[in-house]
């Protein structure tokens, strides 16, 4: 072992091979290895945040869903007694139609009965007078015996 | 083994343990040690310019992932250790341990192979692996001990540094004594880096060696040292970085 002048050439050497890894070797290494990292990161990040968005989303849907099922049972109260009512009035209407029909079948058949006991009236004045003739067997002169006849007539 | 036939086995240890040397005195060069260590730098710290220079921050390719690991490995033990601001640091630690861990390796192959063919082609002697060169390590544990230094003026400033170096630990009236102190602490340093490297790889290589003196029971034995030196090789790389970290953030902070 004896110390020389390789020494100065391997000091050298060194040097050259710091200055290759300072210069060419190092840097890019870093900056690679550097943005990987912030890749990595910033997917990582990107991931958690599209987690807590799904998440978001799902709380949403299930809100809008419950909304959605709170208004379509109103609807349904809603229609429920809309029917109901319809069916009220509806039977009302019908009520007051019938009463209608009633009172005016009441009405006519009262006319009629009316009207009945009229012609019969004016049959039982014929009738009198009829039955008179047979009796006397001879013209009775209706206008003579008009105000008798009348009276009858009233007096049914 | 034992290639080079009518050798003694001092010869053939000795052989392998001396650098392929021109020059005389201290103006001598390893060719070997420079040969070896610039090559599988240029190589490996090439190879990583060229994937870095590519490089994605999509999904990376099996190459740059790896090279990505390693280098955020590094990267994580100077965070964890280092916490100054310096654009120096990290790229210094990744030098460090890539280039060790490389150099290193050429230890796993078989001892003979490089040598064996290099004579082949006329070069007599071949020391594979550069870090059981003390100039190397030295070299590599010195430049530390000047980016330390470096590191140490820009961050407090002349005064500051001076004022650290005679006032800690003991206060400005012990001046002389806090300052042997830090000479003490601050030479052991590089000594301490270049030594520990150059010591363990140059005893793991004889131990290679030694075991290539066995003939065929090489065999059994030279493949569970090769496996443990795997650990030592790793080991080495990152103690050095951690080492050369930990001064740095020494230096990067106030006593």
């Amino acid at each position: 072992m004896s110390i020389n002048a390789t020494l100065i050439g391997q000091a050298i050497w060194f040097a050259i091979f710091i200055w290759i890894t300072m210069k060419y070797v190092w840097p890019p290494l870093q900056q690679a290895m550097a943005e990987r990292q912030k890749q990595i990161a910033d997917g990582l990040a990107a991931a958690e945040r599209g987690k807590q968005e799904q998440e978001l989303a799902a709380k949403h849907a299930a809100d809008a869903l419950r909304t959605a099922k709170e208004k379509a049972s109103e609807v349904i109260a809603v229609a429920e007694k809309r029917a109901q009512q319809i069916v009220e009035d509806a039977k009302g209407q019908a009520k007051v139609e019938a009463d209608k029909v009633v009172s005016g079948a009441k009405a006519e058949i009262e006319q009629e009965v009316e009207r009945a006991k009229q012609q019969l009236r004016e049959r039982v004045a014929e009738l009198a007078v009829a039955g008179a003739e047979k009796i006397l067997k001879k013209e009775v002169n209706a206008a003579a015996h008009s105000d008798m006849l009348t009276s009858l007539k009233q007096g049914l | 083994m034992s290639a080079e036939g009518g050798l003694t086995t001092a010869g053939y240890i000795q052989h392998h343990l001396t650098n392929l040397r021109v020059g005389e005195g201290f103006w001598a060069l390893h060719l070997d040690t420079l040969i070896v260590s610039g090559l599988l730098g240029l190589v490996v710290f090439g190879l990583m310019a060229k994937v870095a220079g590519k490089a994605t921050s999509g999904v990376p390719g099996n190459l740059q992932m790896f090279i990505e690991l390693v280098v955020g490995m590094v990267d994580q033990q100077v965070k964890d250790t280092f916490h100054g601001k310096s654009a120096l640091v990290t790229p210094l630690a990744i030098t460090i341990f890539v280039w060790v861990f490389v150099m290193n390796a050429m230890d796993l192959i078989p001892v003979d192979f490089l040598p064996v063919a290099a004579s082949a082609v006329g070069v007599h002697y071949l020391k594979v692996v550069p870090t059981t060169d003390p100039n190397l390590t030295f070299a590599m544990a010195l430049t530390v001990f000047g980016i330390m230094i470096w590191m140490n003026l820009k961050v407090k400033g002349f005064g500051g540094y001076m004022h650290e170096i005679f006032t800690a630990p003991f206060g400005a009236k012990l001046a002389p004594v806090n300052f042997i102190f830090r000479v003490v602490e601050d030479v052991a340093k590089p000594i301490s880096l270049a030594l520990r490297l150059f010591g363990n790889m140059y005893a793991g290589e004889m131990v290679f060696i030694l075991i290539a003196l066995l003939g065929l029971y090489q065999l059994p034995l030279a493949l569970p040292w090769a496996l443990f030196h795997i650990l030592i090789i790793t080991l080495q790389a990152f103690v050095f970085m951690m080492l050369t970290i930990v001064y740095m953030s020494m230096a990067a902070e106030s006593h």
